[in-house]
């Protein structure tokens, strides 16, 4: 019995995402921050939306939400105000969080609310079997992209931070521990956290972008990956098909629950 | 005479949602059901309740459901084109069975249409809106008095059968100011949320149904780690694909509803006795059939009237009565026709029905209908 099964529901597994699929390892990097932060299992709520990662939600062993398409943040912000003594994460998709919830998700980072969003970026919605995304990269193929993506893709870090979130970090399916650190460090910021896992889908991305299998998709992420500090001090040229991991941003502003409390005060009520 | 004010019918709602426990309101600004979310960012940080405008309508809705299953009673209200993008979670509402109150003050439509002009077109919307096969209950008042007992028992609709309830305002009653005496909070009624009769341990499962078909789904926060989904689910709360589970749950969906419907259909009868005519009315347009129903009978016509509170489920036993007494009934509505196909389908031919309808962002004079009360009568005699 491992430290983490407890927070599985067990007789729910396995789940049913394809062979190779990234994100049970994300949805063990989340749990795994959990511990080390020891969050109260029964004051701690999962929130998502719809898509492959969102089905994680059933799966961990809390009060659980799986909501509708895109909908998953106005929905945590209703919870963690209704009653700000619960930890709310939610899980997000590419399509999820930056398509359909797009409007919901700067938003909420504006008002700052207390929550934690983590979006399991697999650059396509796998669900409906592999259309481009927000977040699919140019000249990537998708079924409705059949001739490579046209479509500038977000960054989902610049979006969280340029529209007010308080902690914003990457990391990767290759890069469990570092990514479950990352969860854990957002957990820490009182406020909008954002924490983008890159997660590979061999299946309805990989094989139509000859990208190889989960390993190969994994080696691809260890070899492009580059911790922020030395990103940073890399010339120009060097950063050529790298990304950054890491913390991108951490900031202190007023956490929304802390602010609407002083409107009560102000206004003469109590909770 | 205790608490007597002069109010707004969108106030009164305010009022009365907040009388009956709502600790939570989210919501877009949207004509003319604004004053609703203004009063209700006023009034709830004095209760210690919490009040969030969001980004746009279904994060309106979105937001207190999250509210709903974290405990809170919870309001959001909006008006035509918001009721449109709003219907997307009210069928969320509907099947993970969250207690949730949509007030929706109609304006003239399709699209942006008459923004500030009063209209009753989305009597079918509020019905057929959402995709799918699902119960509803809508009510609308017809008094600013009215609009606040309205808000107190759709609240508590909400709660006890755990399912979206909207409150049909329209205009003219969202805007009308009236003398109102607003009862004491110690003579209304409220329904407090069930919870859990047994633990996670004694085998506690969220969406087993109680007697009255409706679960005791706990809140979030309470020790049960449920899940709440809008796939179809078990019992337990987590999905299945099983045609039998399926329809076992849709049906169960509709029978909470149609087993209470006859205690949840609220009308008034006016002039019902001696009546050979009948006029069928709702909402603000009732004021005006009340007034023509008057004007009718001094002219010596035997016209009655039924104003219907509760507009779904549809109240087929009283309209049928009155078909079964009456020669025709009159539907006046400010639409181009909604509710009258329903008196069509439950008069049953047993009288005629005819529909007067008004579409033009002016409210009916009491003239007009007394006239099409007398055209009817010609029209019988023929």
């Amino acid at each position: 019995m491992r430290s983490y099964d407890k927070y599985f529901r067990e007789n729910r597994l396995p789940h049913m995402w394809c062979p190779g699929c990234g994100n049970g390892i994300v949805m063990k990097a989340i749990v795994q921050a959990i511990e080390a932060k020891n969050l109260d299992q029964d004051k701690t709520v999962i929130v998502s939306g719809i898509g492959c990662s969102s089905r994680a939600s059933g799966y961990m062993n809390f009060d659980t939400l799986h909501t509708a398409h895109g909908r998953a943040i106005p929905f945590a912000t209703g919870i963690k105000l209704a009653n700000p003594e619960l930890n709310v994460i939610v899980i997000t998709g590419d399509g999820d969080c930056t398509a359909i919830g797009g409007n919901h998700f700067i938003h909420g980072a504006r008002r700052n609310v207390d929550l934690t969003v983590i979006l399991f970026n697999n650059n396509i919605y796998g669900m409906t079997g592999g259309q481009a995304s927000p977040l699919t990269p140019l000249g990537k193929k998708a079924t409705t992209a059949p001739y490579g993506s046209v479509d500038r893709p977000f960054d989902p870090c610049h979006l969280a931070e340029a529209a007010g979130a308080t902690y914003v970090a990457r990391s990767t399916a290759y890069h469990v521990k570092h990514l479950s650190d990352m969860i854990f460090q957002g957990m820490g910021n009182k406020g909008f956290s954002f924490i983008e896992a890159i997660t590979q889908c061999p299946i309805a991305y990989g094989r139509k972008n000859k990208l190889g299998d989960a390993p190969e998709m994994l080696k691809w992420m260890s070899e492009t990956a580059v911790m922020k500090a030395a990103y940073d001090k890399l010339p120009e040229e060097k950063r050529e098909g790298k990304f950054p991991i890491g913390v991108f941003y951490n900031s202190e502003f007023t956490e929304y629950t802390t602010a609407y409390q002083k409107v009560i005060d102000l206004a003469g009520g109590a909770r | 005479m205790g608490n007597i004010k002069l109010m707004q019918g969108n106030e009164a709602c305010a009022e009365g949602a907040l009388a009956a426990g709502v600790r939570f309101f989210g919501g877009y600004p949207i004509t003319p059901s604004t004053e609703i979310a203004e009063s209700m960012a006023v009034m709830l940080p004095k209760v210690g309740g919490t009040f969030i405008q969001m980004e746009d309508e279904i994060a309106g809705i979105a937001v207190v459901l999250g509210a709903s299953l974290a405990g809170k009673k919870v309001l959001t209200a909006t008006s035509g084109p918001g009721f449109s993008l709003k219907q997307e979670l009210i069928g969320y509402a509907a099947i993970a069975e969250i207690p949730l109150v949509i007030a929706n003050v109609q304006r003239l439509g399709p699209s942006t249409g008459q923004p500030t002009s009063p209209a009753q077109g989305d009597v079918m919307q509020a019905r057929w809106g959402t995709h799918g096969d699902h119960p509803m209950i809508a009510l609308s008042p017809w008094t600013v008095k009215e609009s606040f007992e309205v808000a107190v028992k759709a609240v508590n609709y909400a709660e006890r059968f755990r399912t979206p309830v909207i409150i049909l305002l329209d205009e003219i009653v969202g805007h009308l100011r009236e003398k109102v005496e607003l009862p004491d909070a110690k003579d209304i009624e409220i329904y407090p949320r069930r919870r859990p009769d047994c633990s996670r341990e004694q085998g506690y499962e969220p969406y087993r149904p109680a007697a009255d078909l409706v679960p005791n789904v706990a809140d979030f926060g309470t020790g049960n780690r449920i899940h709440v989904t809008g796939l179809v689910h078990d019992e337990t709360g987590f999905p299945s694909g099983s045609p039998k589970v399926t329809e076992e749950s849709i049906r169960r969906l509709h029978q909470k509803i149609e087993i209470v419907q006859d205690e949840i259909t609220h009308y008034d009868e006016f002039f019902m006795e001696d009546a050979e005519y009948a006029v069928v009315s709702y909402g603000g347009t009732a004021r005006t059939a009340y007034a023509a129903v008057l004007e009718a009978r001094n002219k010596g016509i035997k016209v009655g009237m039924v104003r219907l509170m509760t507009i779904w489920p549809f109240a087929d036993k009283i309209v049928k009565k009155v078909a079964n007494q009456v020669k025709a009934i009159l539907v006046p509505e400010l639409n181009y026709g909604q509710l009258v196909n329903e008196v069509e389908r439950a008069a049953g031919g047993k009288a005629k029905v005819k529909l007067l309808a008004k579409y033009n962002t002016e409210i009916f004079t009491p003239n007009e209908i007394c006239t099409a009360i007398e055209d009817l009568t010609a029209e019988v005699a023929d």
